[in-house]
């Protein structure tokens, strides 16, 4: 040691102080060093040793809680830099807008990655969601990281809608009034639920004050610790779930392979190609900005974001006390639940479960989508006319779904875990094609409009 | 008794324990909502911000409705020489009602909703007639009290002002 400092201090005092920070090398040679750089490094320590090799293909999981993570970061790293040129007043919002979008270098680009990844991520984290639930990946100790799941997704719901209202343009303001007005039509707590979002009884400063702060420090701390919990508790269940539904839980090692290079070269990929992909987006494509917000005139149309347009839809047809608070109510607590329902074979694994868990869901996938559309047209067409679609409509469909249900379990004798994907499946394709016509099939005065003949 | 005493007073001392991280729970969310509760901004109570002078009663028709930008509603003056502030937000989802001319009628352009002069539905989605603001006629000039609006399920004559 001695010896060392005369000959070289400079170097000698920065080698340690680096070796201080980095122990090992960060690429190891052998097996023996990449098991201890996957133990000695704070964010490596997160991960297992050794994963089983089944539940490395891509199209297991599709990388997707991954990729929600790499979004995150891009949210985090570009929302830092439009907090220092953004200024949250109703009067100098918008203003502070297009001087980021003009008067600054790349200016546009970061909020445009800003925009898109924010998109992508709910987009992203939806299709996680699902991945998780077509391959049984909320059983046994996975239960309660499905509900820490449902978490996130609010919180991403939640970043987004009050970063939606910031830029103060026409297209924000309205968004978050109709969607606030909403809030309205639940029952006795309604009014004061809308106060209290919109911080007053109009959309203005008040509005604006609670958003920036929700938006900019409470939701990216939920998220961050939510987070940090769902991962730890992904590393607790062993990794994600085996497409082999044959695997039990017990370790096998004959099965598995380091994570360090296996996964993680993997992992490296998929975030590395999906940052190159919302850059590329970002710099083709600038996120959108309206005229400066004014009360006095609404747009027409007037719609909400896309990932609520599902719910703006089915308030056209709906009375609002059903389609605001009833449905969404029991929606929520059919998800939360889910994992607590008890079935005899906790089925997991491939893709959709089973050969009866495939052809139950794409039975329920084709019936939604005839039907969805044609329920629709009913309403617009015929039952608006004479006065709405009232509890004898309601009741026909809900009559229509139990039947529907009664015939898939007498046909097939499919598993608990078979049926409650295929209703699943009904729900979410009709929910998806009542987002997809709310945001492509409806034009001025919210009527319906084929999206290619001068559309919204 | 010399045994479980040790016990019961552990227990007891535990329990005020709970209480206490309880109660402190308690007044952390009682902190919370206060700071998020709305706040009124300051001075708006004012009578001199909110009650808007209109002017006198010559100056607006039989069947006219006039907009006042600042007030956020529409002063209609019924056929009959009454006068309603109509609150210019639409009831269904909160957006702002234009007056259409010469359709007489106001129309909501964010999901088509169609009210009348006195504010009542003619087509849906809006489930009730329009806000009001409270009108006053002093010495032939028309007032209007724009701090809080009046929420109605129906028009009723009483609603109207007349001098
Ligand atoms: C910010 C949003 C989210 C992030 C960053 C995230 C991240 C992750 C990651 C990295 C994994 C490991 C496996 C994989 O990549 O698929 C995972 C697994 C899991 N996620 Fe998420 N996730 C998010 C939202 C959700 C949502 C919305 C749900 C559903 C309610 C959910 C439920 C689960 C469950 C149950 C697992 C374990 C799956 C298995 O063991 O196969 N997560 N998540
Ligand atoms: S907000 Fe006026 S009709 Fe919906």
């Amino acid at each position: 040691m001695a010896r060392d400092t005369t000959s070289d201090p400079l170097g000698n005092i920065l080698s340690r102080i680096y070796r201080s920070i980095v122990p090992r090398s960060i690429i190891p040679k052998t097996d023996a060093d990449r098991r201890r750089t996957i133990l000695e490094f704070l964010v490596l320590h997160m991960r297992p040793v050794r994963v089983r090799r089944s539940t490395l293909r891509f199209t297991h999981t599709f990388g997707l809680g991954g990729m929600s993570l790499v979004l995150i970061g891009l949210l985090m790293a570009s929302g830092i830099l439009l907090m220092l040129a953004y200024d949250p007043s109703p009067e100098h919002a918008y203003q502070s807008i297009l001087s980021i979008q003009d008067g600054m270098i790349f200016g546009a680009t970061v909020r445009a990655v800003h925009h898109w990844s924010a998109n992508i991520l709910v987009a992203a984290a939806l299709f996680h969601l699902l991945r998780v639930f077509f391959t049984g990946a909320y059983h046994g100790p996975r239960r309660f990281n499905w509900v820490i799941g449902l978490g996130l997704l609010i919180g991403i719901l939640a970043a987004n809608f009050t970063g939606y209202l910031l830029p103060w343009d026409q297209l924000s303001f309205w968004a978050v009034t109709i969607c606030t007005g909403m809030l309205g039509y639940v029952p006795v707590i309604g009014e004061w639920l809308q106060a209290f979002a919109r911080g007053g009884t109009e959309i203005g400063r008040g509005t604006l004050v609670l958003f920036y702060s929700f938006h900019t420090t409470v939701v990216p701390v939920v998220l961050i610790v939510l987070m940090a919990f769902h991962f730890w508790r992904v590393r607790k269940a062993r990794g994600v779930v085996s497409p082999n539904p044959q695997d039990s839980q017990e370790d096998d090692d004959t099965e598995k392979v380091l994570t360090l290079p296996h996964l993680l070269v993997r992992e490296l990929a998929v975030g590395l190609t999906l940052v190159a992909v919302v850059v590329l987006l970002a710099a083709l494509f600038d996120a959108p900005l309206g005229a400066p917000a004014n009360p006095g005139m609404s747009p027409n149309p007037a719609k909400a974001p896309w990932y609520f347009m599902g719910f703006q839809e089915l308030q056209i047809h709906l009375e609002p006390l059903i389609a605001v608070v009833v449905l969404p109510v029991l929606g929520a607590l059919g998800l939360v639940l889910l994992p607590y329902l008890h079935f005899d074979h906790e089925m997991s694994g491939p893709w959709f479960l089973s050969k009866t868990g495939r052809t139950t869901g794409a039975l329920a996938a084709v019936v939604s989508l005839v039907v969805t559309p044609l329920l629709i047209l009913i309403d617009e067409f015929w039952l608006q006319q004479v006065g709405g679609a009232g509890w004898l409509a309601v009741g026909a469909v809900a009559a229509g779904i139990t039947a529907f249900a009664v015939f898939l379990s007498k046909k097939f004798k499919p598993e608990k875990a078979e049926f409650v994907q295929s209703l699943f499946i009904l729900f979410m394709v009709a929910f998806a094609i009542l987002t997809i016509t709310g945001v492509w099939f409806r034009g001025p005065g919210m009527a319906l409009v084929w999206p290619w003949i001068g559309g919204s | 008794m010399s045994t479980s005493e040790p016990t019961t007073r552990r227990s007891l001392l535990g329990k005020i324990w709970v209480g206490l991280g309880g109660l402190a729970l308690l007044e952390g969310v009682w902190i919370v909502t206060d700071f998020l509760k709305p706040r009124k901004r300051q001075g708006s109570d004012k009578e001199a911000e909110t009650l808007i002078v209109a002017g006198p009663i010559e100056n607006f028709d039989p069947g006219s409705v006039t907009a006042f930008q600042q007030g956020r509603f529409y002063l209609a003056r019924l056929e009959d020489g009454g006068f309603l502030a109509l609150y210019r937000e639409c009831t269904h989802l909160g957006c702002t009602v234009p007056w259409i001319g010469t359709e007489e009628r106001f129309v909501c352009p964010c999901h088509a909703s169609v009210f009348n002069i006195k504010g009542q539905v003619l087509s849906p989605p809006a489930p009730r007639p329009l806000d009001t603001f409270a009108v006053r006629i002093e010495n032939g000039i028309v007032k209007v009290d724009t701090s809080r609006t009046l929420k109605r399920s129906s028009f009723s004559d009483s609603q109207v002002a007349r001098s």
